[in-house]
Formats: structure tokens, sequence, C-alpha cells
């Protein structure tokens, strides 16, 4: 048996709310490739920031034994003076500075008063020919496509004499072809340098052609680690162990009145509004009924934000093109202010950066989308502004000692309540809400839905994007799965299963036509 | 009161606390003479021009932090455009007035266009707006002083020369009636205000302040505007600026605190993609507080001309700094969202102050400087520190 170069024992990570990471194992052989897969939310990405110091030693508990001894790392420079390097799913480059500069950044080589450009672009070289890429260190980031920005990151990581790489979705943004060279890459650095790597990837094929072992994280725990040649490695052995979780009643029962179709998307395309050649949204069609709540499912960056901002007046991308109907009649929504006039709302993912002003208290945030019901000839009545907020704040149970409290002090589910209270206010017909219950507890996230019961009880129609599968199988009438910016699946709310959704989630993977990313 | 109101209380009123330690220590310095009827008068005369200011610099710093590089440019060209008008070309003073005002509001909305449509920095787009006034200004008045004072309605209008006090109605004793008058109406409307707004929110069980504190409030208050009106009274009576700077600062005071463009200002430097997200078209926001700089700028620049009867190519230099000044020393934020118009009064009231209390004590015109930036660093300081929750230093 090879030598252990890492192990993490009995790490438990907690964040305000929320137990991230509860007792988790891994134990990574010297000279292997070891996958982790899970949902989005298991828990993967937090124990890689754990392992590379971007949680400092002290924020969580347990060990980690990396090279016979344990390590304490305080920041990511000292992890990767181990030479543990982590490559994020967003690429950390700079893109008005030439690769050279880039691989180099913050280990500059020469000193402190004269970079050594020569030694600099020599090394860079060097690596660049290691992984392969044959362009010039000259050349600039920006333009470059997004395989051979991945690349340079390798090599970056190559150049800090990393002996444990690890890859956050490193194929997430590639095509087929670029993400089979990486993943070659990936077993040429194996077998020749004897590279150690950790690879987390939704891509099961890939998963299962290039690791030696893979450890399947749920909910925040290791739940198994399959070995290659020992275990099968099918994906629906993989799928099984990723969602095996029993539904209980967690969520609340409605009774079903579910009228005709509210709102109907046809053939709705989007581009990425940087790259203008990148379609985020290829030729969806989506509806919605009165009272019901349409569920749409996916991994992250499937395209299911941009598709619901695109809608709402067109708030995210370019080239947009499909048709919208509500109530059978064909709309164009320019704007957000025509989106909200039609009877839209979008309820944010990000609540702190799209949603609420922090600095603000919940009464001027509750009444921040439909001002004018609060005003009159343009003059806020604050007397009956201040009586609407109390009774959202009521009503939705916000827990607030007043609603003159600024919304950046309360707990995130807090938050999420005065946010759907921003919207109920609006008094939409059609709520799209995207990951409403994400990174707020148990309890808060129960009363959330009793609020979308109550919503479709109204009459209104809801969308729900969500990541997190128990909760769109638990709320939705019907639901959507979208991957890799394409519709790839619809299922009645009743046949769904965690199974089907992974499996036409997973088996959509990678099929993507190729398109120039240069 | 428990130990965590008085804090908060504190906490709130900050500059206010400040302002009033920093009299004191002047009136101290100085033997009293910052308290003398005509120092207080000329405190408001002097300083018109920085309320006005700095009532506009408000609503672009609320935007986001973002200032407005321009306006002393723009202040000595509307003047000198102005003062060419009235005595070169012999233009009737309304007419003038007319122009110089849709002077000033259609640079603002030059620069507001390229700001909010265009997205160029409003720091690059005001520094050129800098160079391109003050250059102008020269252009207008081929580098020399025109003289309006001849043209005394123009310049008793907006309270220069020397009959620029309200005329007493009742007399003309050593104590100005109509100002006092004036004064007793201002502290009862206050109080009727405020008795009937906490009235009206008792009857609709909604929360009202400590009864204590409400009182204290009103005593204060209107104590404050007796002893000032009284002290007026005893100069000359009420500057006639002192008017236009009133209607600016109730007029802007009501719009920023009560209507929807108001709460628009603060929800886009809150945050922007927010407020864009609920339908509000945030790029009007902009163009609004620019354009609006610039009417501001306008009337600060009657004002000045008025004040020294004449148009200078020099003038309105540093009014730029004076204005954001006033506005950070009076608690509006560095990255937008937040201030008063109360405040940046207090603000600029608390920059005047300082200059007159430094002046009358003899202090060098540099270190005055010296002085005025160290405030400004540590009002800065203070602001951006106490809303970390007291640290100091940044991890890095």
């Amino acid at each position: 048996m090879a030598k252990i170069l890492l192990e993490m024992k009995n790490i438990t990570k907690t964040f305000p709310n929320v137990k991230a990471l509860d007792n988790v194992n891994l134990q990574v052989e010297e000279g292997e490739i070891h996958a982790l897969v899970g949902e989005n939310g298991a828990g993967k990405s937090t124990l890689m920031n754990v392992l590379s110091g971007i949680y400092p030693y002290g924020t969580y508990e347990g060990d980690i034994i990396y090279d016979g001894e344990v390590c304490k790392f305080n920041d990511i420079k000292d992890s990767e003076g181990k030479g543990i390097v982590i490559i994020h799913q967003e690429l950390a480059l700079i893109p008005y500075m030439t690769i050279a500069e880039n691989m180099f950044l913050g280990n500059e080589r020469g000193t402190k008063f004269k970079i050594n450009w020569n030694e600099t672009s020599d090394l860079a070289r060097k690596y660049l020919d290691v992984v392969g890429l044959k362009d010039s260190t000259e050349t600039l980031i920006k333009d470059i496509g997004v395989g051979k920005q991945q690349l340079v990151e390798i090599a970056k990581a190559l150049s800090k004499n990393a002996k444990l790489l690890i890859l956050d979705e490193p194929t997430s943004s590639l095509n087929e072809s670029d993400s089979q060279a990486l993943l070659d890459l990936m077993l040429k650095l194996k077998k020749e340098q004897g590279l150690t790597s950790i690879i987390i990837s939704h891509k099961l094929n890939e998963v299962s052609y290039v690791a030696d072992k893979i450890t399947v994280i749920r909910d925040g725990s290791t739940i198994e680690t399959m070995t290659k040649g020992v275990d099968d490695f099918s994906e629906a052995r993989i799928i099984k162990g990723m969602v095996g979780r029993e539904l209980s009643d967690r969520f609340p029962s409605r009774e079903h009145h579910i009228g005709d179709v509210k709102m109907e998307v046809k053939n709705w395309n989007v581009y990425h509004p940087l790259y203008m050649d990148r379609k985020v949204v290829d030729n969806v069609s989506i509806n919605v009924r009165k009272g019901e709540v349409v569920g749409i499912s996916g991994l992250m960056g499937a395209g299911r934000t941009e598709l619901a901002m695109s809608i709402f007046g067109r708030s995210y991308g370019e080239k947009i093109s499909g048709q919208l109907t509500i109530d059978g009649k064909e709309v164009v929504l320019k704007n957000v202010q025509s989106a909200i006039k039609h009877g839209l709302a979008y309820v944010t993912e990000d609540r702190k950066g799209n949603g609420l002003i922090l600095t603000n208290p919940i009464k001027i945030n509750t009444t921040l989308a439909n001002l004018e019901e609060v005003s009159k000839k343009r003059i806020i009545d604050k007397d009956k502004e201040y009586k609407v907020a109390v009774d959202y704040k009521e009503k939705l149970n916000t827990k607030a000692p007043s609603v003159e409290q600024n919304v950046g002090n309360l707990s995130g589910g807090n938050q999420q309540k005065v946010l759907l209270s921003k919207w109920m206010f609006a008094d939409p017909d059609i709520l799209i809400l995207d990951e409403p219950t994400r990174g707020i507890d148990v309890g808060a996230k129960y009363e959330i839905y009793c609020i979308i019961n109550q919503l479709v009880a109204e009459g209104k129609s809801v969308i729900m994007i969500s990541s997190e599968l128990p909760e769109i199988l638990g709320m939705c009438d019907r639901i959507y799965v979208m991957n890799e910016g394409r519709m790839v699946g619809e299922l009645d709310g009743k046949d769904a299963t965690q199974e089907k959704i992974m499996t036409y989630i997973l088996q959509s993977s990678g099929k993507k036509k190729e398109v120039n990313h240069e | 009161m428990n130990k965590d109101q008085v804090i908060g209380f504190i906490k709130k009123n900050t500059m206010i606390f400040v302002l009033i330690i920093v009299y004191a220590f002047f009136s101290f310095r100085t033997g009293g003479a910052i308290l003398l009827p005509m120092n207080v008068s000329n405190l408001i005369s002097q300083n018109a021009y920085v309320f006005v200011l700095a009532t506009g610099m408000l609503l672009c710093i609320l935007t986001g932090g973002n200032i407005d590089l321009s306006v002393g440019s723009v202040v000595c060209f509307v003047g000198a455009v102005g003062a060419t008008l009235m005595v070169n070309m012999k233009v009737p003073v309304w007419l003038s007035i007319i122009i110089m005002i849709i002077i000033g509001t259609a640079i603002g909305a030059f620069q507001g266009f390229w700001i909010a449509f265009v997205r160029i920095p409003p720091f690059i787009v005001t520094l050129a707006g800098m160079l391109v006034f003050r250059g102008l200004s020269n252009v207008v008045l081929n580098g020399l002083t025109v003289s309006i004072k001849d043209k005394s309605s123009f310049v008793n209008l907006f309270g220069g020369g020397a009959d620029c006090y309200i005329h007493d109605v009742f007399g003309n004793g050593t104590l100005n009636l109509t100002c006092l008058f004036a004064g007793l109406v201002a502290a009862a409307l206050f109080i009727m205000i405020q008795v009937s707004t906490r009235m009206q929110r008792t009857k609709k069980n909604y929360e009202v302040e400590n009864f204590g504190a409400f009182i204290c409030k009103l005593v204060a208050v209107s104590a404050v505007i007796i002893i000032f009106s009284y002290k007026l009274a005893q100069h000359k009576g009420i500057p006639t600026v002192l008017i236009w700077v009133l209607v600016v600062v109730l007029v802007y005071g009501y719009i920023t605190s009560n209507t929807t463009v108001g709460r628009y200002f603060y929800a886009v430097g809150g945050n922007e993609k927010a407020t864009k997200l609920s339908g509000i078209n945030t790029n009007k926001v902009y163009f609004l507080a620019y354009t609006n700089m610039g009417f501001l700028a306008a009337l600060a620049g009657m004002i000045t001309i008025a004040r020294l009867t004449s148009a200078q190519p020099t003038y309105g230099q540093n009014y730029e700094m004076d204005a954001i000044g006033s506005c950070f020393i009076g608690g509006a934020s560095a990255y937008g969202g937040i201030g008063t118009v109360p405040g940046v009064i207090v603000g600029a009231v608390l920059m005047g102050v300082i200059n007159l209390g430094m002046s009358l004590m003899g202090v060098d015109a540099n270190m005055q400087k010296v002085v005025k930036g160290v405030v400004l660093l540590a009002a800065v300081i203070f602001d951006v520190v106490s809303k970390r929750g007291g640290k100091l230093m940044v991890k890095n």
C-alpha cells in the first residue's frame, strides 16, 4: 500500500446557524487521483477551503495530517508552502496581464526591487511545456480561451512545487475536447511526476474515467469511499451514494388547485453579457399555471438564474430572444419596471448582493419595489409605510426587535423573509423564487415553504429554482430539469425522484455541441 | 434612559456634541468674540454658499460616494456669465437670473449624462468640468474683474452689499424686532409640528420616543432658534441670504426624507443592483443628482457674486472641497447611501465655526488649512471605523 499523503480526521466546521461539515474523514494516498462528489451544498468546497487554509486553523475542529505531520494553516500561503495548491472553479487570473506575469503573481522571480523577467519567462516556458500549452508566455490572458486558462492555472500550481493539486470543478466551463485534454493531462502528471490530485466534479463520467478513488459527501458527512477496480464505478452506483436520503415531513402539505396557464416562455435564448458568443440559455421553453409551484432543478451554473433574470425584464444577458406570454397575450418586458407592472417578481438567490439594502431598515426594504403604494403624489406616507412593514413582519414572523432594524443585522432566514415581504408587497401574480432557502436553518425553511403554499393558495404562480433536490421534490407540482443552459427534462411532481433528476442532469452533461471558446 | 440609550443618543448626535465643544472652545479662546452678534451673522453670510453646495453634494455622495469636483468652477462660470450679461450686455436682471440658472442646470445635465448613461466615472467627468469651466470663466471675463455694484436689485436679492438684511418693519430700534419675531414664529411652528406629529402617532398606536427626550428636544431646538434670532436681531437682522439657505435646506431636507425620489438616492447608494431589480431606473437617479448639483451651483454662483459685488476668474476656488468636506464631516458615508441634510448642515456649520474661530484667534491661514484637513480625515476615519464595529485595522 502506498504512503498516505493526506489525512483529514473528524473535520467539523460550523457557520452561524449551519453545520457545514460534520465529522468528515478523508484519506488521500500519494500519487492517486481522488475524486470528491456530492450534491450542491454537500460540503465539498468547504472541506477544500479548510484544507487550503482559507478557513484558518482554529475555526474548525479536527486534524489535518499532511505528509506525516499535523498542519495548522493560517492562510493560503501556509498551505501552498507545503505544496497544497487549490484551483478554484472561478479562475483567479488577471485578464490584462501576460501568462508569465499571472503565473508568478505573488511569487515574483528576482528581488524585491527588480523583477527578473528572463527567469520569469524561462520558468513559465518550462511549466507551460509540462502542461502542453504552446502559446507565448507574453500572451495576455484575455486573449486565450477558458481551456487554455485552466492550463495556465495548472502550470502556475506546478511552478509553486505543488505536491497535492486540488481542482474544483475544473471542466465546468470547458467544452468536451478541452475537458478530455485536461483529464488526460491529470493522468499524465500523475504518471510522470507522481502528482497527487483531488478533483471535485459533477460530471460522473469524467470522475470514473480519471479517478482512482471516489469519496461521496452528503449533507456535510463522508458517506463512503470507493476504489477503482474494487467497487462499482458506474454512474448509477455513485448517484445512489450522493442522494440516498429519506424524505421526511420537512414540507408542509397543501391542497392543489391548479388553474390555467399563467405564463409561458417559448424558445428562450440568452447570451452571456461579456462573452457574447457564449449561450447561457439555449432554446428553453417553460410554462407555469395559476396556483402551481413549478420547480427548476439543476446544478449551479445550469443557467437557471440567467433564465429567470432574463425573463424578469431582461435584467441579465444580451441578445435575448424568444416568446413570452402572460394570460395568453404576448408581452415584451424590456425592463424591470414593465416586468413588475405585468405582475412578475424575481426574488434573487443573492439576497445580500442583489436583494436587500443592508444598511437600511426593514421598513425601507419592504416597500422599495412598490413605493407608489405607500405614497401620494410621490410623497411617502411614512405612517403607512411603517404599518405595511409591521404587517408583513407579523405575517411572515420575521424575528427582529422592530421594523426600524437594519436588515444587515438580521440572520439569513430573517433577511430572506424581508426579501419575500418586499416582493409580496409588490403584489405580483407570478413569483420566481431563486434558491429561496439557501443558507438558512431548517426552522426558517419550513416557514418559507408555508409562505409559498399560502401564495399559491391565493392563486399566484410560483417558479422555484433550487439546487436542493429534496426541496424541489417536496414542494413542486411539476419539475423542470436544466443543465448547461438547456432544458433536459420535465417531470410530474408525483413521479419525480432524486435518481431521475440526477440521471437527467448527468446524462446530458458534456454533450453540449462543440462551441468555440477561443 | 438606560445606558444603551444614552450611548445610542450620543452616537447619533456625535457631530452636534463636537460642534458644541468646538464652539465652547473658541468662545473661551477668543474671549467670547465668536459669540458677538456680528460674528454670528457673518457665520451665515460667509458660509451661505457652503450650505447650498453641500446640500447638492449630499445627493451626489448618497448615490455611492460620488463627488462633484466641478462645482467651484461652475460657481465661477455662472457668476462670470451673469455679471457679463448684466453689466456688459445690459440684459435685465430677471432675465440674467433665468439664464444663469439654465446654464448651471445645463452644465449639470451635461456632466450627468456622461456619468449616468455612459457610466464615465464621476471623478473624471467632473475633474474635466473643473478645468473646462475654470478656463471658460477666464475667457468670458477676459481675465478681468466685472463689478456689479450698481446692480443693486440683484445684489440685494441675493444678500450682498451693504443693504443685505431683511428690512425691519417694526421700527428702527437697536434690536431688529422683525428678526426676533420671525425666530419666535419659527420656534412655535417647530413645536406645533412636532407635537401634532407625535399626537397622530400616539393615536395610531405607533412607536413614539420617550416623553422626557421629546420635551428635551423641543426645548433645546426652540432655545437654539430663539437665541440665534436674538443674536441676529442685535446685529442688523436677518441676512437676506439666510432665506435662500433656509429654503434650500428645508426643500431638500423634505425631498430626501419624504419623497420617493429622495428614497431612490439612498437606495442606489445602499445597493445599486437591488435597486435596479426593484424596478427603479438607477441611471435617472445619477442624472438627477448631477443635474441638480449644477442647478444649486448656479444658485451658489449668484450668492457668491452678490456677496462680493463682482465677478472674477478666481472665484469659487476650493468651493467643491468645502462642500465635500461638510458632507463627510456631517456624517455622509464615503460609500454612499447614508447621510442627511441636517447632518450636512451641522458639518458645514462646524467647518464655518472652525474657520471663523481660527480667524478671530489670528491663526495663520495656512495653519487653518492644516486644521481643516485633519478634522476632515478624523471625521471620515470615525465614520468608517464605527461602522466596522470599532475595529481600527482591517485584516489582510
